[in-house]
Protein backbone atom coordinates (compact mmCIF):
# COMPACT_ATOMS: atom_id res chain seq x y z
CA UNK A 1 0.00 0.00 0.00
CA UNK A 2 1.14 3.44 -0.71
CA UNK A 3 0.50 6.18 1.45
CA UNK A 4 1.28 10.07 0.13
CA UNK A 5 3.42 12.05 2.34
CA UNK A 6 2.31 15.22 3.81
CA UNK A 7 5.70 16.87 3.56
CA UNK A 8 4.81 20.23 4.20
CA UNK A 9 1.94 22.53 2.26
CA UNK A 10 4.57 24.89 0.94
CA UNK A 11 2.70 25.54 -2.30
CA UNK A 12 4.67 24.23 -5.35
CA UNK A 13 7.63 25.56 -3.90
CA UNK A 14 10.55 23.18 -3.38
CA UNK A 15 12.15 22.46 0.18
CA UNK A 16 15.36 23.76 0.77
CA UNK A 17 14.99 25.96 -2.46
CA UNK A 18 15.33 29.62 -0.19
CA UNK A 19 18.51 28.14 1.12
CA UNK A 20 19.79 27.03 -2.27
CA UNK A 21 19.26 30.17 -3.46
CA UNK A 22 20.86 32.27 -0.77
CA UNK A 23 24.55 30.21 -1.59
CA UNK A 24 23.79 30.55 -5.09
CA UNK A 25 23.65 34.47 -4.08
CA UNK A 26 26.91 34.42 -2.46
CA UNK A 27 28.66 32.11 -5.45
CA UNK A 28 27.28 34.50 -8.51
CA UNK A 29 29.23 37.84 -6.34
CA UNK A 30 32.66 35.71 -6.55
CA UNK A 31 34.79 38.37 -7.97
CA UNK A 32 32.41 41.73 -7.47
CA UNK A 33 31.02 43.48 -4.39
CA UNK A 34 29.78 41.20 -1.72
CA UNK A 35 25.91 41.58 -1.88
CA UNK A 36 23.99 42.73 1.09
CA UNK A 37 23.26 40.54 4.11
CA UNK A 38 20.05 38.60 2.68
CA UNK A 39 18.18 39.28 6.06
CA UNK A 40 14.80 38.31 4.45
CA UNK A 41 15.80 35.13 2.32
CA UNK A 42 17.33 33.92 6.52
CA UNK A 43 14.13 34.73 7.70
CA UNK A 44 12.24 32.85 5.26
CA UNK A 45 14.63 29.85 5.29
CA UNK A 46 14.40 29.88 8.81
CA UNK A 47 10.62 30.02 9.05
CA UNK A 48 10.63 27.06 6.58
CA UNK A 49 12.84 25.13 9.03
CA UNK A 50 10.32 25.93 11.93
CA UNK A 51 7.20 24.37 10.23
CA UNK A 52 9.24 21.57 9.17
CA UNK A 53 10.06 21.10 12.49
CA UNK A 54 6.79 21.30 13.80
CA UNK A 55 5.64 18.74 11.79
CA UNK A 56 8.13 16.40 12.36
CA UNK A 57 7.25 16.72 16.58
CA UNK A 58 3.63 16.30 15.15
CA UNK A 59 4.08 12.88 13.64
CA UNK A 60 7.07 11.90 15.93
CA UNK A 61 4.30 11.83 18.42
CA UNK A 62 1.94 10.10 16.11
CA UNK A 63 4.42 7.38 16.02
CA UNK A 64 5.01 6.57 19.63
CA UNK A 65 1.20 6.62 19.95
CA UNK A 66 1.52 3.37 17.22
CA UNK A 67 0.67 5.17 13.91
CA UNK A 68 2.54 3.61 11.09
CA UNK A 69 3.90 4.39 8.03
CA UNK A 70 5.20 8.11 9.07
CA UNK A 71 8.95 7.11 9.41
CA UNK A 72 9.70 8.10 5.69
CA UNK A 73 8.49 11.39 6.08
CA UNK A 74 10.06 12.15 9.07
CA UNK A 75 13.51 11.43 8.10
CA UNK A 76 13.18 13.32 4.75
CA UNK A 77 12.18 16.37 6.98
CA UNK A 78 15.07 15.60 8.98
CA UNK A 79 17.43 15.57 6.41
CA UNK A 80 15.48 18.83 4.91
CA UNK A 81 16.74 20.50 8.20
CA UNK A 82 20.16 19.23 8.34
CA UNK A 83 20.63 20.61 4.80
CA UNK A 84 19.20 24.28 5.21
CA UNK A 85 21.21 24.33 8.40
CA UNK A 86 24.17 23.67 6.27
CA UNK A 87 23.31 26.14 3.59
CA UNK A 88 22.73 28.81 6.64
CA UNK A 89 26.00 28.24 8.21
CA UNK A 90 27.77 28.46 5.03
CA UNK A 91 26.16 31.60 3.49
CA UNK A 92 27.18 33.27 6.97
CA UNK A 93 30.76 31.57 6.75
CA UNK A 94 31.58 32.77 3.64
CA UNK A 95 30.69 36.06 3.99
CA UNK A 96 32.76 36.42 6.95
CA UNK A 97 36.10 35.08 4.69
CA UNK A 98 34.90 37.94 2.35
CA UNK A 99 35.23 40.33 5.04
CA UNK A 100 38.28 38.74 6.59
CA UNK A 101 39.79 39.02 2.81
CA UNK A 102 38.82 42.86 3.01
CA UNK A 103 40.64 43.44 5.95
CA UNK A 104 43.87 42.14 4.39
CA UNK A 105 43.15 44.12 1.13
CA UNK A 106 42.31 48.07 2.10
CA UNK A 107 42.99 48.14 6.45
CA UNK A 108 41.60 48.11 9.44
CA UNK A 109 38.66 51.02 8.45
CA UNK A 110 35.42 49.91 6.20
CA UNK A 111 34.69 52.25 3.36
CA UNK A 112 31.18 53.14 3.73
CA UNK A 113 29.66 51.73 0.79
CA UNK A 114 30.96 48.45 1.95
CA UNK A 115 30.18 48.58 5.52
CA UNK A 116 26.12 48.95 3.58
CA UNK A 117 26.00 45.83 2.76
CA UNK A 118 27.40 44.18 6.25
CA UNK A 119 24.86 43.54 8.95
CA UNK A 120 25.08 44.41 12.62
CA UNK A 121 26.53 41.34 13.75
CA UNK A 122 28.95 41.57 10.83
CA UNK A 123 30.59 44.65 11.63
CA UNK A 124 30.99 43.04 15.40
CA UNK A 125 32.74 40.44 14.17
CA UNK A 126 34.79 42.78 12.02
CA UNK A 127 35.86 44.73 14.88
CA UNK A 128 36.82 41.38 16.97
CA UNK A 129 38.71 40.13 14.12
CA UNK A 130 40.60 43.52 13.87
CA UNK A 131 41.19 43.69 17.43
CA UNK A 132 42.66 39.99 17.81
CA UNK A 133 45.00 40.60 14.96
CA UNK A 134 46.40 43.79 15.94
CA UNK A 135 47.03 41.86 19.00
CA UNK A 136 48.69 39.07 17.57
CA UNK A 137 50.88 41.59 15.48
CA UNK A 138 52.07 43.37 18.56
CA UNK A 139 52.79 39.94 20.22
CA UNK A 140 55.69 38.73 17.79
CA UNK A 141 57.90 41.64 17.89
CA UNK A 142 58.63 43.83 20.61
CA UNK A 143 58.00 46.72 18.30
CA UNK A 144 55.12 44.87 16.18
CA UNK A 145 55.15 43.87 12.96
CA UNK A 146 52.13 45.15 10.76
CA UNK A 147 51.61 41.69 8.54
CA UNK A 148 49.33 43.67 5.80
CA UNK A 149 52.64 45.44 4.80
CA UNK A 150 54.82 43.77 1.86
CA UNK A 151 51.94 42.00 0.34
CA UNK A 152 53.42 41.50 -2.82
CA UNK A 153 57.22 40.06 -3.52
CA UNK A 154 59.63 43.53 -4.15
CA UNK A 155 61.02 43.37 -7.46
CA UNK A 156 62.30 46.83 -6.85
CA UNK A 157 63.30 50.12 -4.34
CA UNK A 158 61.21 52.90 -6.12
CA UNK A 159 58.24 52.29 -8.28
CA UNK A 160 56.48 54.59 -10.45
CA UNK A 161 53.55 55.65 -9.41
CA UNK A 162 50.53 58.14 -11.25
CA UNK A 163 48.05 59.54 -8.69
CA UNK A 164 44.11 59.23 -9.44
CA UNK A 165 43.20 61.62 -6.93
CA UNK A 166 43.92 65.01 -4.66
CA UNK A 167 45.42 63.17 -1.56
CA UNK A 168 47.63 66.24 -0.41
CA UNK A 169 50.41 65.92 1.70
CA UNK A 170 52.16 62.42 2.08
CA UNK A 171 55.15 62.47 4.34
CA UNK A 172 57.37 59.58 3.91
CA UNK A 173 59.82 58.08 6.70
CA UNK A 174 62.21 60.17 6.21
CA UNK A 175 60.56 62.95 6.58
CA UNK A 176 60.27 64.13 3.09
CA UNK A 177 56.61 65.58 2.00
CA UNK A 178 55.32 64.47 -1.33
CA UNK A 179 52.23 66.77 -2.45
CA UNK A 180 50.38 63.98 -4.47
CA UNK A 181 47.76 65.97 -6.61
CA UNK A 182 45.48 64.23 -9.07
CA UNK A 183 47.26 62.79 -12.65
CA UNK A 184 50.94 63.72 -11.40
CA UNK A 185 53.32 61.04 -11.28
CA UNK A 186 55.80 60.16 -8.93
CA UNK A 187 58.79 57.81 -8.19
CA UNK A 188 59.06 56.65 -4.78
CA UNK A 189 60.12 53.90 -2.14
CA UNK A 190 57.37 50.98 -3.29
CA UNK A 191 57.08 49.82 0.73
CA UNK A 192 55.61 53.27 1.37
CA UNK A 193 53.18 53.62 -1.46
CA UNK A 194 52.08 50.08 -1.35
CA UNK A 195 49.07 50.58 0.96
CA UNK A 196 48.15 53.74 -0.65
CA UNK A 197 47.92 51.97 -3.82
CA UNK A 198 45.93 49.01 -2.38
CA UNK A 199 43.26 52.03 -0.95
CA UNK A 200 43.48 53.10 -5.06
CA UNK A 201 44.95 56.41 -3.99
CA UNK A 202 47.58 56.03 -6.48
CA UNK A 203 48.61 53.55 -9.39
CA UNK A 204 51.48 51.61 -9.72
CA UNK A 205 52.95 52.26 -13.74
CA UNK A 206 56.14 50.91 -13.91
CA UNK B 1 68.62 34.09 -4.27
CA UNK B 2 71.64 35.43 -3.01
CA UNK B 3 72.12 36.76 -0.14
CA UNK B 4 73.78 39.63 0.24
CA UNK B 5 73.50 41.42 3.52
CA UNK B 6 74.70 43.82 5.33
CA UNK B 7 76.26 42.12 7.97
CA UNK B 8 76.61 38.73 5.53
CA UNK B 9 80.53 38.59 6.91
CA UNK B 10 79.76 38.84 10.67
CA UNK B 11 79.41 36.18 12.17
CA UNK B 12 76.49 36.11 14.84
CA UNK B 13 75.13 33.75 17.09
CA UNK B 14 71.74 32.01 16.77
CA UNK B 15 69.79 29.84 19.24
CA UNK B 16 68.66 26.89 17.37
CA UNK B 17 67.32 23.76 19.14
CA UNK B 18 70.12 21.27 18.27
CA UNK B 19 68.86 17.64 19.11
CA UNK B 20 64.89 16.34 20.91
CA UNK B 21 66.06 17.07 24.09
CA UNK B 22 68.67 19.08 24.47
CA UNK B 23 69.74 22.77 23.70
CA UNK B 24 72.78 23.21 21.40
CA UNK B 25 74.00 26.95 20.74
CA UNK B 26 74.83 26.87 17.06
CA UNK B 27 76.50 30.03 15.72
CA UNK B 28 75.12 30.96 12.36
CA UNK B 29 75.64 33.40 9.78
CA UNK B 30 72.68 35.72 8.64
CA UNK B 31 72.75 34.14 5.33
CA UNK B 32 72.22 30.66 6.82
CA UNK B 33 69.83 31.89 9.00
CA UNK B 34 67.86 33.48 5.90
CA UNK B 35 68.25 30.28 4.64
CA UNK B 36 66.68 28.40 7.16
CA UNK B 37 63.95 30.87 6.77
CA UNK B 38 62.99 30.48 3.33
CA UNK B 39 62.63 26.86 3.66
CA UNK B 40 60.37 27.12 6.44
CA UNK B 41 58.53 29.49 3.87
CA UNK B 42 58.78 26.99 0.93
CA UNK B 43 57.65 24.46 2.99
CA UNK B 44 55.15 26.20 5.03
CA UNK B 45 53.76 27.38 1.37
CA UNK B 46 53.28 23.99 -0.22
CA UNK B 47 52.55 21.81 2.53
CA UNK B 48 48.19 21.37 3.08
CA UNK B 49 48.41 21.50 6.62
CA UNK B 50 50.16 23.47 9.04
CA UNK B 51 53.70 22.63 10.36
CA UNK B 52 56.00 23.67 13.27
CA UNK B 53 56.29 27.05 13.92
CA UNK B 54 60.14 28.46 13.74
CA UNK B 55 59.83 30.73 16.30
CA UNK B 56 63.90 30.72 16.68
CA UNK B 57 64.42 31.89 13.26
CA UNK B 58 62.05 34.16 13.02
CA UNK B 59 63.11 35.81 15.98
CA UNK B 60 66.66 35.55 14.84
CA UNK B 61 65.67 37.12 11.41
CA UNK B 62 63.20 39.74 13.63
CA UNK B 63 66.78 40.98 15.29
CA UNK B 64 68.75 41.30 12.28
CA UNK B 65 66.12 43.18 10.74
CA UNK B 66 66.50 45.91 13.32
CA UNK B 67 69.90 45.57 13.42
CA UNK B 68 70.04 46.37 9.46
CA UNK B 69 67.81 48.75 9.87
CA UNK B 70 70.25 50.68 11.99
CA UNK B 71 73.04 50.15 9.89
CA UNK B 72 71.16 52.05 7.05
CA UNK B 73 69.78 54.80 9.00
CA UNK B 74 73.18 56.52 9.04
CA UNK B 75 73.71 56.03 5.62
CA UNK B 76 73.10 58.80 3.20
CA UNK B 77 70.36 58.77 0.35
CA UNK B 78 72.10 58.78 -2.00
CA UNK B 79 74.51 56.05 -1.36
CA UNK B 80 74.41 52.94 -4.13
CA UNK B 81 75.34 50.20 -2.08
CA UNK B 82 72.74 51.19 0.60
CA UNK B 83 69.73 50.91 -2.31
CA UNK B 84 70.98 47.26 -2.98
CA UNK B 85 70.90 46.64 1.33
CA UNK B 86 67.62 48.28 1.24
CA UNK B 87 66.34 46.27 -1.64
CA UNK B 88 67.18 42.89 -0.01
CA UNK B 89 66.05 44.08 3.09
CA UNK B 90 62.48 44.55 1.79
CA UNK B 91 62.64 41.20 0.57
CA UNK B 92 63.64 40.12 3.50
CA UNK B 93 60.47 41.85 5.10
CA UNK B 94 58.82 40.37 2.36
CA UNK B 95 59.71 36.33 3.10
CA UNK B 96 58.90 36.96 7.24
CA UNK B 97 55.60 38.16 6.58
CA UNK B 98 54.49 36.04 4.16
CA UNK B 99 55.39 33.14 6.14
CA UNK B 100 53.72 34.51 9.10
CA UNK B 101 50.62 35.62 6.78
CA UNK B 102 50.50 31.79 5.19
CA UNK B 103 50.42 30.57 9.11
CA UNK B 104 47.59 32.65 10.14
CA UNK B 105 46.02 31.70 6.37
CA UNK B 106 45.71 27.96 7.60
CA UNK B 107 45.02 28.96 11.13
CA UNK B 108 42.05 30.71 10.20
CA UNK B 109 40.92 28.27 7.60
CA UNK B 110 41.14 25.24 9.86
CA UNK B 111 40.85 26.55 13.06
CA UNK B 112 38.80 23.96 14.74
CA UNK B 113 40.90 21.13 13.34
CA UNK B 114 44.38 23.24 14.65
CA UNK B 115 43.00 23.79 17.76
CA UNK B 116 41.42 19.82 18.40
CA UNK B 117 45.49 18.91 17.76
CA UNK B 118 46.53 21.31 20.09
CA UNK B 119 44.18 20.18 22.74
CA UNK B 120 44.82 16.56 21.85
CA UNK B 121 48.67 17.13 22.85
CA UNK B 122 49.92 13.71 21.27
CA UNK B 123 51.59 15.71 18.81
CA UNK B 124 54.08 18.63 19.80
CA UNK B 125 52.46 22.12 19.67
CA UNK B 126 52.79 23.15 16.01
CA UNK B 127 51.84 26.81 17.42
CA UNK B 128 53.48 29.68 18.75
CA UNK B 129 51.58 31.18 22.12
CA UNK B 130 51.12 33.77 20.20
CA UNK B 131 49.18 32.29 17.51
CA UNK B 132 47.50 29.64 19.70
CA UNK B 133 45.83 33.02 21.22
CA UNK B 134 44.88 34.34 18.25
CA UNK B 135 43.75 30.80 17.16
CA UNK B 136 41.41 30.38 20.33
CA UNK B 137 40.08 34.42 19.47
CA UNK B 138 39.58 33.44 16.24
CA UNK B 139 37.32 30.40 17.02
CA UNK B 140 35.60 32.06 19.81
CA UNK B 141 34.31 34.72 17.56
CA UNK B 142 33.24 32.75 14.85
CA UNK B 143 31.36 30.68 16.57
CA UNK B 144 29.87 34.01 18.66
CA UNK B 145 28.96 35.28 15.13
CA UNK B 146 27.60 31.64 13.52
CA UNK B 147 25.37 31.81 16.98
CA UNK B 148 23.92 34.84 17.01
CA UNK B 149 22.89 34.77 13.03
CA UNK B 150 22.33 31.37 12.54
CA UNK B 151 22.20 28.74 15.10
CA UNK B 152 19.85 30.65 17.73
CA UNK B 153 17.08 30.75 15.24
CA UNK B 154 17.10 26.84 14.78
CA UNK B 155 15.12 24.52 16.39
CA UNK B 156 15.97 23.36 19.69
CA UNK B 157 17.83 20.26 18.28
CA UNK B 158 19.77 22.30 15.44
CA UNK B 159 21.38 24.57 17.76
CA UNK B 160 24.81 23.52 18.05
CA UNK B 161 27.69 23.13 15.89
CA UNK B 162 28.53 19.51 15.23
CA UNK B 163 31.74 19.34 15.19
CA UNK B 164 32.07 16.22 13.08
CA UNK B 165 30.67 17.42 10.31
CA UNK B 166 31.32 21.25 9.85
CA UNK B 167 34.98 21.07 10.89
CA UNK B 168 37.02 21.81 7.81
CA UNK B 169 40.71 19.62 7.42
CA UNK B 170 43.56 19.98 5.93
CA UNK B 171 43.66 17.97 2.39
CA UNK B 172 46.25 15.04 3.82
CA UNK B 173 46.73 13.76 0.76
CA UNK B 174 47.29 16.04 -1.45
CA UNK B 175 50.77 15.76 -3.52
CA UNK B 176 53.48 17.70 -2.21
CA UNK B 177 56.74 18.93 -4.35
CA UNK B 178 59.83 17.10 -2.77
CA UNK B 179 63.47 17.67 -3.49
CA UNK B 180 66.08 15.18 -2.39
CA UNK B 181 68.40 16.92 -0.36
CA UNK B 182 70.86 13.55 -0.22
CA UNK B 183 71.05 10.80 -2.47
CA UNK B 184 69.33 7.44 -1.33
CA UNK B 185 68.81 4.23 -3.17
CA UNK B 186 64.78 3.47 -2.12
CA UNK B 187 62.08 5.16 -1.13
CA UNK B 188 59.19 3.10 -0.43
CA UNK B 189 56.29 5.25 -1.15
CA UNK B 190 52.80 3.05 1.29
CA UNK B 191 49.91 4.49 -0.07
CA UNK B 192 47.95 3.93 3.13
CA UNK B 193 50.51 5.94 5.59
CA UNK B 194 50.09 8.98 5.68
CA UNK B 195 54.15 9.12 6.64
CA UNK B 196 55.44 9.54 3.09
CA UNK B 197 54.85 13.41 3.26
CA UNK B 198 58.51 14.14 2.94
CA UNK B 199 59.69 18.04 2.74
Amino acid sequence: MTRTVNILDLGARCLGEKALELVRELKRSQDGNLPPYNEDGIRQVVEEMRALFEQNQLEVRATTDGERGLLSGIQLRHACLERNQRCLLAYVHHRMTRIRDYRWQTGSVLPPSFRLSLCEQEIQWFTHYNRSLATYMRSIAPTGLDLTQHLQPPKSLLVEVRCLEDYGEFEMEDGTVVLLHKNTQHYLPRSQCEPLIRQGVLEHIH
Amino acid sequence: MVCEMAESAREREGDESGGSDEYEYVTLTSAEVLEKLEEAWQNERFAPELLEHKTEVVDCVLEQIKEMEENLSHVGRGDFVAGIHRLELDRVQYVLRSYLRTRLEKIERHVLHVLEQEADGSSSSRLSPEELVFAKEYADNMEAHLQSLVLQHMPSNLQKLDHSKAVSRPNMDSYVFVRAVERTEQVNVDPHSADNVGY
